[in-house]
């Protein structure tokens, strides 16, 4: 296909699969579900174009589990799910954060518990920040709003999870991933998977390399964890800060959400109105920094496509539990502009209860 | 016959008197440093009794999910095609839970190895019902035996495995030398199959678990060819140098 540096029209699907491509993944282990299935459709022909290996397999469990083979043989490599099927490959993400190897995850949301339905939803940001799996580890997570940002987000994550040595978890939605948007993609870049420490090759003349949980068995295991989570949580918030230094109403939203917000934003300054955006862009670590200093008259509204608030948990510890904080949720009815804009005037003209009525 | 521990095997065993575990890693290892693929060999444990292994074993390994080694195998050598890899698994790691990842390497006949330990229980946790435990077998979960109305028969993989197209099959035992020897080969053949790039390689092996048989090391064995053998026959079930 070869995509030169100019602008193409792709969907968010694809752009995340070219965009791993060119960060220098080579393997792809993954089971199709809506709305991600355009993911290993794109990767089924593209990783054999350029010497990687494509698997289909019989579950995401064993996606997963081929990942974790190919993390510790040194590839960069990556899966993809949603809902039910992002729920099966908790396991493996807990044993890869374990084991401490790299990898990528991308979790395109669909609404819903159970099989849930396939339209766009962001119901699981708690089991996608908070760890779906078991055990005492943090996954990075990173959410783009744009095509153009999925694909950087990916080429971002890949160069994260080999930094940290731990998986990243890229979360888009429904809407995200089946849109098409201009993007320019990141240029191809080598990888070479001798070259990380951890890369098993056999142990030839030397000693052998185990990837397994005997790290519990450190005398200074926990305190080396805590100061590994706590570098990433000093070092890695990432966040877009839209009108916020004289607002009165600070909205916070990521990914599709924070597109509508920053319509709001737009027609609530256009009325008067001074309304912000914190959009964050790193789930985990929250990009608490944002809201240092920050205390805007009427408090801060979280917009997430979720009807039992989740990410407005993580608004609240972000303002010391001492600022007013409301939310806007929506799971099977959706909300748009003018429901924002509505929800705004109710807290202008103080109608609406806050979320945790503290 | 050899009586220098092979190199691999840094530290000793960890697993009960008389266990079969022990055999069975000896002669991989025996085998790996005879063809010299101990120095580009990649393993999988299971878990189970073999979660020891990362601790004794020393070859390059990946501790698997409960099940998955199969499925971590093949991400394995997919990624390193020059590397010898091999998925080491008991019977509820590759026939409960795991049935899927291991049936699925067998059908898209994976480059790769794997040894089974069938010692019809789960050993780890205390001896409940396995997959191969026999009918009738007192285990902490089968207190009046296993029923086979109920829990159904002692799974037969290699029968499984026969109906789609795999490199190597076969099954031996530990319970005298000349058992030892024969599974030695066998598990030998199985490497050679990956070696030569034929495919998929499987080794049951019928190995005895005294502590939860609640039985000597000695009984155990006779128990095993008595008993076992009879439901779980020895000898190779598919050879790729016969196909040809
Ligand atoms: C997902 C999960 N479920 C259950 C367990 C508990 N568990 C550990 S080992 C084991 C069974 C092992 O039996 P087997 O595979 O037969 O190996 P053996 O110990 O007999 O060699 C179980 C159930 C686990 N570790 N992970
Ligand atoms: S419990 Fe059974 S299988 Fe496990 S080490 Fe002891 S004898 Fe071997």
């Amino acid at each position: 296909m070869g995509y030169g540096m100019a602008k193409v029209l792709m969907k968010g699907a694809e752009a995340i699969a070219e965009a791993a491509v060119r960060a220098g993944c080579r393997f792809f282990g993954g089971y199709p579900i809506t709305p991600q299935s355009e993911i290993l459709e794109y990767l089924s022909w593209r990783m054999p174009e350029v010497g990687g290996t494509f698997v289909q397999c019989e579950s995401e469990i064993s996606g997963i589990s081929m990942v974790y083979g190919a993390a510790a043989c040194g590839m960069r490599a990556m899966t993809s799910s949603s809902g039910p099927g992002f729920s099966l490959l908790q396991e493996g993400i807990s044993y890869i954060a374990s084991a401490e190897l790299p990898c990528v995850i991308a979790n395109i949301q669909r609404y819903g518990s159970g099989l849930g339905d396939i339209f766009v939803g962001q119901s699981d940001y708690w089991q996608t920040v908070k760890n779906g799996g078991h055990g005492d580890y943090r996954t990075l997570v990173y959410a783009p709003n744009s095509v153009q940002e999925t694909a950087d987000l990916t080429q971002l994550s890949f160069e994260k999870a080999e930094e940290h040595r731990n998986p990243v978890i890229l979360l888009t939605d429904a809407s995200l991933s089946q849109m098409m948007e201009p993007a320019e993609l990141p240029e191809m870049c080598g990888h070479d998977p001798d070259v990380p420490a951890w890369a098993l090759k056999g142990k030839g003349d030397g000693t052998y390399k185990r990837h397994t949980s005997v790290m519990y068995s450190m005398a200074d295991y926990d305190s080396y964890i805590a100061e590994k989570y706590r570098k990433i949580e000093r070092s890695e918030q990432r966040w877009e800060s839209i009108e916020t230094d004289d607002a009165d109403l600070i909205l916070v939203a990521y990914g599709i959400s924070a597109r509508l917000c920053e319509e709001a934003v737009e027609i609530s300054r256009g009325n008067g109105k001074k309304v912000g955006l914190i959009r964050p862009i790193s789930l985990y670590p929250f990009p608490n920094d944002a809201f240092l200093d920050a205390c805007p008259r009427h408090g801060w509204l979280c917009v997430e496509m979720t009807m039992l608030a989740q990410m407005a948990q993580d608004v609240a510890i972000a303002c010391g539990m001492k600022q007013r904080v409301f939310d806007l949720g929506g799971g099977v009815g959706f909300f748009d502009t003018d429901t924002v804009l509505g929800a705004i005037e109710d807290i202008f003209s103080r109608r609406r209860k806050e979320v945790y009525g503290i | 016959m050899k009586c220098a521990r092979p190199k691999i095997l840094f530290a000793d065993n960890k697993y009960c008197p008389g266990c079969g575990h022990g055999i069975v890693n000896r002669l991989i290892a025996e085998i790996l440093e005879e063809s010299g693929d101990d120095k580009k060999a990649l393993a999988a444990f299971a878990v189970g009794c073999s979660s020891w292994m990362p601790d004794t074993f020393g070859v390059d390994c990946v501790q698997a999910q409960h099940g998955r080694a199969a499925a971590v195998a093949c991400g394995m050598k997919r990624s390193r095609p020059e590397c010898t890899v091999f998925a080491y698994q008991g019977d509820g790691d590759a026939l409960a839970i795991g049935l899927s990842e291991t049936m699925w390497a067998a059908i898209r006949n994976e480059n790769i190895t794997v040894i089974f330990v069938n010692n019809g229980n789960f050993g780890m946790t205390g001896g409940q019902m396995a997959p191969t435990t026999l009918a009738g077998q007192i285990t902490t979960t089968s207190p009046g035996g296993r029923d086979p109305a109920t829990t159904g028969y002692p799974l037969n993989v290699i029968e499984m495995m026969r109906t789609v197209d795999v490199a190597y099959l076969a099954r031996g035992a530990l319970t005298d030398p000349a058992a030892i020897r024969k599974t030695k080969s066998y598990i030998g053949r199985a490497f050679e199959a990956q070696r030569t790039q034929a495919g998929y390689a499987f080794v049951e092996v019928l190995s005895p678990c005294p502590t939860n048989w609640k039985m000597t090391p000695l009984d155990s064995l006779t128990h095993i060819s008595k008993v076992v053998e009879a439901v779980y026959p020895l000898g190779e079930f598919a050879d790729w140098k016969m196909k040809k």
